[in-house]
């Protein structure tokens, strides 16, 4: 049986795993990215498509800035914006309580230099007059946006493939293994060596690094999604809220992307299906938050898999057991907008031996270390 | 497109209006029947293409014939039986 | 145990009857006030319901289905203008919408008894008002008493398009042409396959020398090039004939249709695996002549199930409740099984033949100019599909799924129903494969678009 050799191996092709790719190649890095099913089948082609900043975790914010600037680089790097839309992002507080978040955001905000303003009820009904009564605060991060996420990962991954990367589609992998020099993967009667090896594979990133002895707790997650028909443009900003369980969209063909919730999913298929009564649940909210959105249909809704970490954060960076091994997976329901960031970062670990945003606290021995 | 009644023509009449145009209808028509036997032409247009429609399936699979009626937000022109006074809006 | 049964057209109706004659008591649904499928609608009372002028030849089979329609309702659930938006088959619910109202009803079997619609191929034009589908022309005749237009061309090819001339014709709307894609030589060398049809055959024989006898323009064998008009007018339609002269037709109204697709939808949400049938050229969900599908629970039966007909329907109900009947240890009648088991047979044959005789038109489809739309909702164009298909920025879409994504193709309210078929062909001439190659467009919930309620308060 032939081995194909490499240089570089990338386990699932979502937006880390074709970013990976695409900046490896770009820097004349052999490299081959392995996919079960189609590039951005999961996670990164079936969310809501948010690009934003606003509400992650401290420690995200650092890649969220670098992946910003990749956004905006978007058609130079792959040929298409992928209807990237700067349409700010208008974070929504329904409760005293909530309202309380958004204002201790705003320090969080400022040390990592995210623009980010308050608006308080008058303005906020006065600026969106389209808003139910029930919102009583809002904040604004100008910066930040939406996407569409059917194209951003097919395109880098055509780019990936422009500059050199080979990509394989319908490759589940079925053999791992590290022979203290080369990793060794075989997808059914394919197989590759490569010196490197980079777990990008979303929900299943939990069954890569267990081959290698560091099982983590990843949980299936499941966005419930849907869109309605096209109404009339109205809705400029990418809302959410305080909790996030509800949050929506209009693109300004018309149509109105809401999620809230979480669907069913078998990742062992994989399949996965929105859940009626989260469905039925989130339109409630939609139309609580929006209220002039009664009375329009919902055309569609779907699912994916992602993978879901205990304290919502991804892990990313170095095994704890095995050298050139290099994790990024578990982007817990948010990874979208880091996708590009986050495949220049893996390049630079490959290449440069370090990269300018902190990891420590994506490491994977957070889990590791305490169940050992 | 005009629909044209071929049999049972002589049912009562209704009146309704179509953007605030009157539409003389029949009581037991289809709100689809109602307004493309009654002169309207068209029904909602479609946003993407900016060309008229009128329905296409007539059994609720096409989804090209969905208008707003007052009261009773937005329906499927074919399977909505047209009724006296409906106030009915295109999209 | 509670079975849903999902429609009460042919299928459905026979279906239940053999449930409620098992002393169940079924969970029964349909999207229509009055149930009867699309074959057997009843126009609204206020209009006249004569069978033999609403239904000719299947008077006889109309008014018993009706009867026993009106006589089940009150030994079932019976639940008429509720839409099925949705089917969880492992927690085994329905997600319903009646009046406005969404409810979510509980089942231990369900069998989906879903109909079909028309199948279509896009010509330049076809989105105008004026062009229906054949279909659509049929049910504006039999419920609403009216002709789509003044002056009606009907193109397509299948036994419906000869159906509805004639039933055009006896209403005193004369067509103003005939136009079957399919040659007439084509026609004549498939005739001995349709023989095993027995009276269906003599009766279509009977609509098409009807339709020539009347004087009615008859073309075979062509090309349809364009439907023109301007606003919400057509004035004509352009075709090439079967020597390949270019003719023009004038004509206040098209009705178009290339046989008939499954209304699979809930089949595929419920998880049943759809294969590819060359013969009917359509994507069908998997099950046995009985009906059963692979998931536990779910039957189907009807032209949701594979097209086979009105006759074929009514059998496959009763067989398909029959067959739910036995797996849930019921006993079950072995001479009706077995008889209707011989009669689905036969009657698999006799369709296979008509497919062969009115082949779907794939060569049509593909060659669908550039600028032609192809879905209707999203205005997505046959050069739109070709793109995606080519080498876009987001690399080449090889299956369908991904030129919906790519296009938005099948994103619209009709979820790809209409633009599904001839979007495949295109996309498939585009890569240069089969069509079964390159998958279909999947069901997503809801199965027809669901309004947002108003928020509470």
């Amino acid at each position: 049986m032939s081995v194909t050799d490499t240089e570089v191996l990338i386990i699932g092709a979502g937006g880390a795993g074709t970013s990976a790719a695409l900046h490896l190649a770009q820097r004349g890095v052999p490299c081959v990215l392995l996919e079960r099913g189609l590039v951005g089948g999961q996670a990164s082609g079936v969310n809501y498509g948010g690009v934003r900043q606003q509400g992650r975790h401290p420690a995200e914010l650092p890649i969220a800035r670098r992946s910003m600037a990749l956004w905006h680089r978007l058609v130079e790097i792959a040929g298409t914006d992928a209807e990237f839309t700067v349409s700010g992002h208008l974070k929504l507080a329904r409760t005293p309580e909530e309202e309380a978040e958004l204002v201790a955001y705003l320090d969080v905000a400022r040390a990592y230099d995210l623009p980010l303003r308050l608006v308080g009820r008058n303005a906020l009904h006065v600026d969106y007059p389209w808003l139910g009564p029930k919102v009583i605060a809002g904040s604004l991060a100008p910066e930040d946006g939406a996407a569409n996420p059917r194209l951003l990962v097919p395109a880098l991954a055509r780019a990936a493939r422009a500059a050199g990367a080979v990509i394989e589609e319908h490759a589940k992998v079925t053999e791992l293994a590290f022979d203290g020099t080369l990793f060794q993967v075989a997808a059914g009667e394919r197989r590759w060596r490569a010196a490197w090896l980079l777990n990008t594979a979303g929900f299943w990133g939990g069954t890569v690094a267990a081959a290698f002895d560091e099982a983590v707790p990843v949980q299936p997650l499941s966005p419930n999604m849907m869109v309605t028909e096209p109404i009339r443009y109205f809705i400029e900003p990418n809302l959410g809220v305080v909790g996030g369980n509800v949050y929506l969209r209009q693109i300004p063909r018309g149509n109105v992307i809401i999620g809230g919730g979480h669907g069913v999913s078998d990742p062992a298929v994989p399949w996965s299906r929105p859940a009626a009564e989260e469905t039925r649940a989130a339109m409630a909210l939609a139309t609580a938050l929006v209220p002039s959105l009664a009375g329009a249909c919902v055309i569609r809704s779907w699912s994916g898999i992602d993978g879901e970490m205990p304290d919502h954060i991804p892990v990313i960076g170095p095994s704890r057991t095995t050298p050139r091994l290099i994790h990024a997976f578990g982007f817990s329901g948010h990874g979208f907008q880091l996708g590009p960031g986050v495949g220049a970062i893996l390049s630079e670990l490959v290449l440069d031996g370090a990269t300018d945003v902190p990891l420590a606290p994506f490491d994977i021995g957070r889990w590791t270390a305490r169940a050992a | 497109m005009r629909l044209k009644r071929l049999r049972d023509a002589g049912r009562a009449p209704i009146a309704l209006t179509l953007d605030g145009a009157p539409v003389s209808a029949q009581d037991g028509d289809t709100l689809l029947t109602a307004l493309l036997a009654g002169g309207a032409g068209h029904l909602s247009p479609n946003l993407f293409a900016q060309e008229p429609r009128a329905g296409f399936c007539h059994m609720g699979a096409c989804q090209d014939c969905w208008v707003a009626v007052d009261g009773l937000g937005r329906v499927r022109a074919c399977a909505t039986p047209a009724a006296d006074g409906m106030v009915v809006r295109r999209l | 145990m509670k079975v849903a049964v999902v429609g009460a057209g042919p299928a459905g109706v026979r279906a239940v009857e053999q449930l409620v004659a098992a002393g169940l008591t079924p969970l029964w649904l349909d999207e229509a006030p009055d149930g009867g499928g699309r074959i057997y609608q009843r126009p609204p009372a206020q209009l006249s319901r004569d069978a033999r002028r609403l239904y000719g030849f299947e008077a006889k089979r109309a008014t018993a289905l009706h009867a026993t329609l009106d006589a089940l309702k009150a030994h079932a659930d019976w639940r008429p203008n509720t839409l099925v938006w949705h089917i969880d088959p492992h927690r085994r619910r329905l997600e319903v919408l009646s009046a406005g109202t969404q409810a979510t009803l509980d089942f231990d079997a369900a069998l989906l008894c879903t109909g079909a619609m028309d199948r279509v191929v896009p010509v330049p034009g076809w989105t105008r008002p004026g062009v229906t589908t054949l279909g659509a022309a049929q049910i504006a005749l039999k419920t609403q008493g009216c002709a789509i237009g003044d002056k009606v061309v009907l193109l397509g090819t299948g036994p419906l398009l000869w159906l509805l001339a004639y039933q055009y014709l006896k209403a005193g709307a004369r067509p103003a042409a005939v136009l079957d894609t399919t040659a007439f030589a084509h026609k004549a060398r498939h005739a001995p396959g349709l023989l095993a049809g027995g009276a269906v055959f003599w009766k279509g024989l009977y609509y098409m020398a009807a339709v020539r006898a009347a004087g009615v323009p008859v073309y075979e064998g062509v090309r349809p090039r364009a439907i023109t008009g301007a606003g919400d007018q057509v004035s004509g339609l352009a075709f090439e004939t079967a020597r390949g002269a270019a003719r023009t037709l004038a004509c206040d109204a098209v009705a178009l249709g290339w046989g008939l697709k499954p209304e699979a939808q809930l089949a595929d949400l419920a998880g049943v695996p759809f294969r590819f049938d060359a013969d009917q050229h359509n994507w069908l969900p998997e099950r046995d002549i009985a009906g059963r599908t692979p998931v536990p629970g779910i039957y189907l039966a009807g032209d949701g199930a594979g097209i086979g007909g009105a006759d074929v329907a009514e059998r496959a109900g009763a067989r398909a409740a029959l067959a739910l009947l036995e797996d849930t240890g019921r006993p079950v009648p072995q001479d009706t099984v077995a008889a209707l088991d011989a009669a689905l047979a036969r009657l698999a044959g006799f369709r296979t033949a008509l497919e062969r005789t009115f082949p779907f038109p794939a060569d049509l489809a593909r060659a669908v100019p550039d600028a032609t739309l192809v879905c209707r909702c999203e205005a997505i164009t046959a050069g739109d599909l070709r793109a995606a298909g080519g080498t876009p920025a987001t690399g080449t879409a090889r299956e369908l799924n991904r030129a919906k994504a790519f296009t938005r193709l099948g994103m619209g309210r009709c979820q790809g129903r209409v633009c599904g078929p001839a979007g495949a062909e295109i996309l498939a001439a585009a890569l240069n494969r089969e069509v079964a190659a390159i998958g279909r467009l999947r069901g997503q919930p809801p199965v027809k678009p669901v309004p947002l309620a108003e928020a509470a308060e």
